[in-house]
């Protein structure tokens, strides 16, 4: 029985949020109308000339410096030809060999297992127009045209290649995963699986374990969440292991994952597809990103989310809760902000990981479109604190802030959930409890301690939940035990 | 130096259905051209430095503004065929 192992390479497409096209003026508006946002240039009419934007050229250079890649002084731009009909040039703008950014990585984990993912390259192209096939019966196969939308052609388009480093098909989860995080943590996308802005194509193939030589490799592609990525390539390995056990051999082809079956199909022979005949783009003039830019590109990065993961756990946060926080970037926005406004660390964590996150998804909502800012985070804290609020009540409290009722203090008087930790003003709730069951009084007298429980039960009940628990306890107790 | 292209494989990468004599005409202009650049590939280039482009420009970029994109009704109207706000065209065979 052979010990068969994964090479896994993932080649990531992630679109630039820039305002304009890669090429030319028209609005990157991925809800607009069909075939409005397109001009001469991105419909390639005859005699239109690109400019590239300069922002995208920041954003991928941005990425680059995150990945750790080496950031190239000298690049071109090449033209990529094919015939499809979402391209209108019949090529893609692209870049061959010499592309933007060479030589990175990505650090990953897998339960607690590290490993380094290399970057071979991250190279600037534009996209392509959208094509629906068989519109008339839903059904690709019926249909004797296509019909085109090229709203997305020209749209900055960055391509990260991994080496093929990635092992299994949780690895390849979690470089996915971590990609998508940097990404957004750079603020150039909004990286989106389900949206198409960002999509993962992975070439997979399998060898037995020891050999040095891959095996010949499949690109499956229309992976559109990161579960699907891990289903297909899991299925793709054992599809190829099935394959080589039956003394098959495997083509080397791209295959279509289809999620509803669970499956891979093939798509297309690669070896007639990839004659792409690349040639230098004579309408682009060649980049130069020099000492200063590079300098400027790394000295403007903002932490990373391993960095950041790293820092909250050190600050004594459950590295379950920082892996939540720095997920969502704003979530560790705003624990960083009330943070340094003094609040407690676990506190705020705990919140923002529990309650924060159970309402934002509960209503659909981004934490922008909250009311609760980090010196409500804070207030609460100090509320808790000075015990004017239970923790119950704190969760209850946080709840109606993040609902825009106002700050906590405003809410806990305007709902009447302030905690009653004045003595005397519990003294004769107690009073009142334990001259209704002497019983229990008789027990605890006599030194059983376990109806405690019922008589602060039955306290925050006459309270309604406003006592504070540890303070009736304590009365309880004098009460029973003082004599 | 001769040159050899395989001229039916262009055509097919170029989607152009050529007839055998139409690929023996093109065939050898393409090699005319190609030798042509053999030609050039042979002159003494030692101290000259490389050259991608030549304009002596890099980096000419321009703003990420956003300006006003054609009317679609025009823009339809120039293709040979559309369909409701899309540009309709032949299915490409065996793909999809």
């Amino acid at each position: 029985m052979t010990n068969w192992e994964a090479v896994i390479g993932i080649e990531t497409h992630v679109e630039l949020q820039t305002r304009s096209k890669m090429f030319c003026g028209c609005e990157v508006n991925f809800s607009a109308d069909p075939n409005t946002t397109v001009c001469p240039v991105c419909l390639a009419l005859p005699g239109a000339l690109p400019v590239p934007n300069e922002e995208a050229i920041e954003g991928i250079l941005k990425i680059g410096a995150a990945l750790d890649c080496e950031l190239v002084e000298s690049s071109l731009f090449h033209r990529k030809n094919y015939f499809y009909p979402d391209l209108p040039k019949n090529y893609q703008i692209s870049q061959y060999d010499v592309p933007l950014c060479v030589d990175g990585h990505i650090d990953i984990d897998v339960d607690g297992e590290e490993a380094r993912v290399g970057i071979t390259r991250v190279h600037m192209e534009e996209d392509t127009g959208k094509s629906l096939h068989g519109s008339d019966t839903g059904r690709i196969h019926d249909a004797d045209h296509s019909l085109l939308d090229f709203n997305r052609s020209g749209v900055p388009l960055v391509e990260i290649v991994s080496e093929p480093d990635i092992r299994s098909p949780e690895q390849a989860r979690a470089y996915a995963a971590e990609l998508q995080r940097v990404v957004r943590a750079l603020g150039v996308s909004d990286v989106r699986l389900e949206e198409g802005s960002v999509r993962f194509d992975a070439n997979i193939s399998v060898r037995p374990a020891g050999q040095a030589e891959f095996g010949t490799r499949t690109e499956v592609k229309n992976m559109n969440s990161l579960r699907s990525l891990q289903r297909a390539i899991a299925y793709e390995i054992q599809r190829q292991i099935g394959v080589i056990e039956g003394n098959g051999e495997i083509v080397q082809e791209t295959r279509h994952w289809n999620e509803d079956s669970g499956a891979t199909s093939s798509m297309r022979s690669k070896e007639e597809s990839e004659d792409y005949r690349y040639f230098q783009e004579p309408d682009l003039v060649p980049l130069h990103v020099d000492g200063e830019w590079r300098d400027r590109v790394f000295a403007g990065l903002p932490e990373l989310p391993s960095a950041r993961r790293k820092r909250i756990v050190a600050a004594g946060v459950e590295p379950q809760a920082a892996a939540t926080l720095v997920e969502a970037g704003d979530l560790a926005d705003l624990f960083d902000h009330a943070v340094s406004l003094g609040a407690d660390r676990k506190q705020i964590a705990n919140w923002l990981t529990g309650e924060v996150v159970a309402h934002l998804r509960r209503n659909e909502v981004a934490l922008a479109d909250t009311g609760l800012s980090a010196a409500h985070l804070n207030e609460l804290g100090s509320l808790v604190g000075e015990g004017a609020l239970s923790s119950t009540a704190a969760k209850e409290v946080l709840g109606h802030v993040l609902s825009g009722e106002g700050s906590p203090r405003e809410v806990a008087a305007a709902r009447d959930l302030t905690q009653i930790s004045d003595q005397t003003a519990l003294d004769a709730e107690v009073d009142a409890v334990l001259a209704a069951n002497p019983d229990v009084v008789e027990r605890l007298r006599s030194g059983d301690m376990k109806p405690i429980g019922f008589v602060v039960g039955q306290v925050m009940k006459a309270t309604r939940g406003k006592a504070d628990p540890k303070l009736v306890s304590e009365l309880v107790r004098s009460k029973t035990q003082g004599d | 130096m001769p040159v050899e292209i395989d001229i039916a494989k262009v055509a097919k990468l170029a989607r152009l259905a050529l007839s055998p004599e139409k690929l023996e005409e093109y065939g050898a202009q393409l090699v005319d051209i190609l030798e042509h650049a053999e030609r050039v590939g042979g002159l003494p280039t030692e101290g000259v430095p490389p050259t991608s482009h030549p304009l002596p420009m890099t980096n000419a970029f321009r703003a990420d503004e956003v300006r006003p994109s054609l009317d679609r009704d025009e823009v339809l109207e120039q293709a040979p065929q559309s369909e409701g706000p899309y540009f309709r065209v032949p299915r490409i065979l065996g793909e999809t």
